[in-house]
């Protein structure tokens, strides 16, 4: 339908999809505006509150007696996330542990939106009253950089806990180099440690964005006119879906593994 | 690339949720399953020792029967012995009866031949009159030759 549109074309419509929702709308805006994509707040928001509700709903009822099966799942991915953080980090696991839970499954429904037919919930958004909608909140850079900003605060806040603010500060002129090269230390940390943050989003995004942009262009298939390349298009599609189940768990879980790695990484002394 | 106030939305959110999941369901749910954790070591210690103590129980059922058997084979020797006894006591019982009744058999026999003998021996004299009669033909006086005719009666 959306392929369909008169203006454009397949053209106008990846374009079109590639738009956000965005309030209050402003112009081209530069790098930055006060502007919020609508769309990756809620899809993000809903998904978010989805993930709390219903672990929270398991672990207020969670027993230590014979588990039903939805408490058999919310453990298996528990101990499964804890599994992993235990292998990187030998500390104490209580932050870092829910924080991985929370990085691993919430990505991963967000990515998980990506599996959703493209046209889904743009085509909601639309006869709802939304110009635009995308429904992937981690092709969207901003939701990606926020994560790993939190995470690079968290980084820095562990690093300041474990060694204290003057230890920290001393590994930062000192390290790797000795004393008398501080300054290009203090500049290949600073490098070092806004590399991992960006990183951490660019490398989500990219999978992201391009798994969606696959979608959108297999779907162009569907309303190419020939019914060849319509059978193309479901065979595409239903094959780039299941390739791309297993892209949205790894990233999920690259995102959660590396952030673990990042924190621990920060109790280390140099 | 356009950045924007989502950026900051997001960042709040994220923290939320971590801090919600800090708060509200790691501890939960790991509680649960560190307890189960430990309620399933328990159990198989608890099957271990049950396991040790059953061997235990084994080996002193084993010590009982075999005691229970040597007992048995103690109480069957002394009724073998005391069934043993008995016979032999039962024999030599019925050994002094059988010649108890042998000799008052014989004893009864010797008074029945001697019996007969001195029955025999008077028919034997009544006979050797009444030959003597016929061969005389007359009449002895029975009265008179008694005397003859038992000395007769012994000779025979």
């Amino acid at each position: 339908m959306l392929a369909n549109a008169p203006e454009g074309g397949f053209t106008g419509y990846i374009q079109h999809h590639m738009k956000f929702w965005n309030l209050p709308h402003v112009g081209e805006g530069g790098f930055w505006s006060w502007s919020v994509h609508m769309d990756s707040i809620l899809v993000s928001l809903v998904l978010g509150v989805l993930f709390s509700a219903w672990f929270w709903m398991k672990a207020r009822k969670a027993t230590p007696g014979v588990p039903g099966k939805g408490q058999a799942f919310v453990e298996l991915v528990l101990e499964f996330v804890d599994g992993q953080v235990k292998d990187v980090f030998h500390g104490d696991r209580r932050v870092l542990g829910p924080l991985a839970l929370t990085i691993f499954v919430w990505v991963f429904l967000m990515n998980f939106m990506d599996l959703l037919p493209v046209d889904l919930l743009p085509w909601i958004a639309e006869h709802t009253g939304a110009s635009h909608f995308r429904a992937v909140p981690t092709a969207d850079l901003n939701v990606t950089f926020a994560m790993s900003i939190t995470v690079l605060v968290l980084v820095v806040f562990y690093s300041f806990k474990a060694k204290g603010a003057g230890g920290y500060m001393k590994e930062l002129f000192t390290a790797p180099f000795g004393p008398w090269l501080a300054p290009f230390n203090i500049l290949l940390n600073i490098v070092e440690l806004l590399s991992k943050p960006v990183s951490l989003s660019m490398r989500l995004f990219g999978n992201m964005y391009a798994g969606e942009m696959v979608f959108m262009l297999i779907a162009g298939l569907f309303s190419a006119g020939s019914w060849l390349l319509y059978g193309f298009g479901i065979l595409g599609y239903t094959a780039w879906g299941i390739f791309h189940i297993l892209i949205i768990s790894i990233q999920a879980f690259i995102f959660m593994v590396l952030t673990v790695v990042y924190i621990s990484m920060a109790h280390d002394h140099h | 690339m356009e950045f924007n106030a989502t950026l900051i939305g997001e960042m709040i959110a994220f923290a939320i949720l971590i801090w919600f999941s800090v708060q509200f369901i790691w501890p939960h749910i790991n509680n649960a399953i560190e307890e189960r954790q430990k309620k399933i070591a328990d159990g198989l210690a608890a099957a271990e020792k049950a396991r040790a103590e059953l061997k235990d129980a084994d080996a002193r059922v084993a010590d009982e029967i075999k005691k229970a058997r040597v007992q048995a084979s103690e109480i069957i020797d002394k009724a073998q012995q005391q069934a043993n006894q008995i016979l032999d006591k039962a024999r030599a019982d019925a050994v002094t009866e059988i010649n108890r009744q042998k000799a008052m058999a014989e004893e009864e026999i010797a008074s029945m031949a001697e019996r007969a003998r001195v029955e025999l021996r008077e028919q034997v004299g009544s006979l050797a009159v009444k030959g003597a009669e016929k061969i005389v033909q007359r009449e002895i006086d029975a009265g008179t030759h008694k005397a003859l005719l038992d000395q007769l009666a012994a000779e025979i």
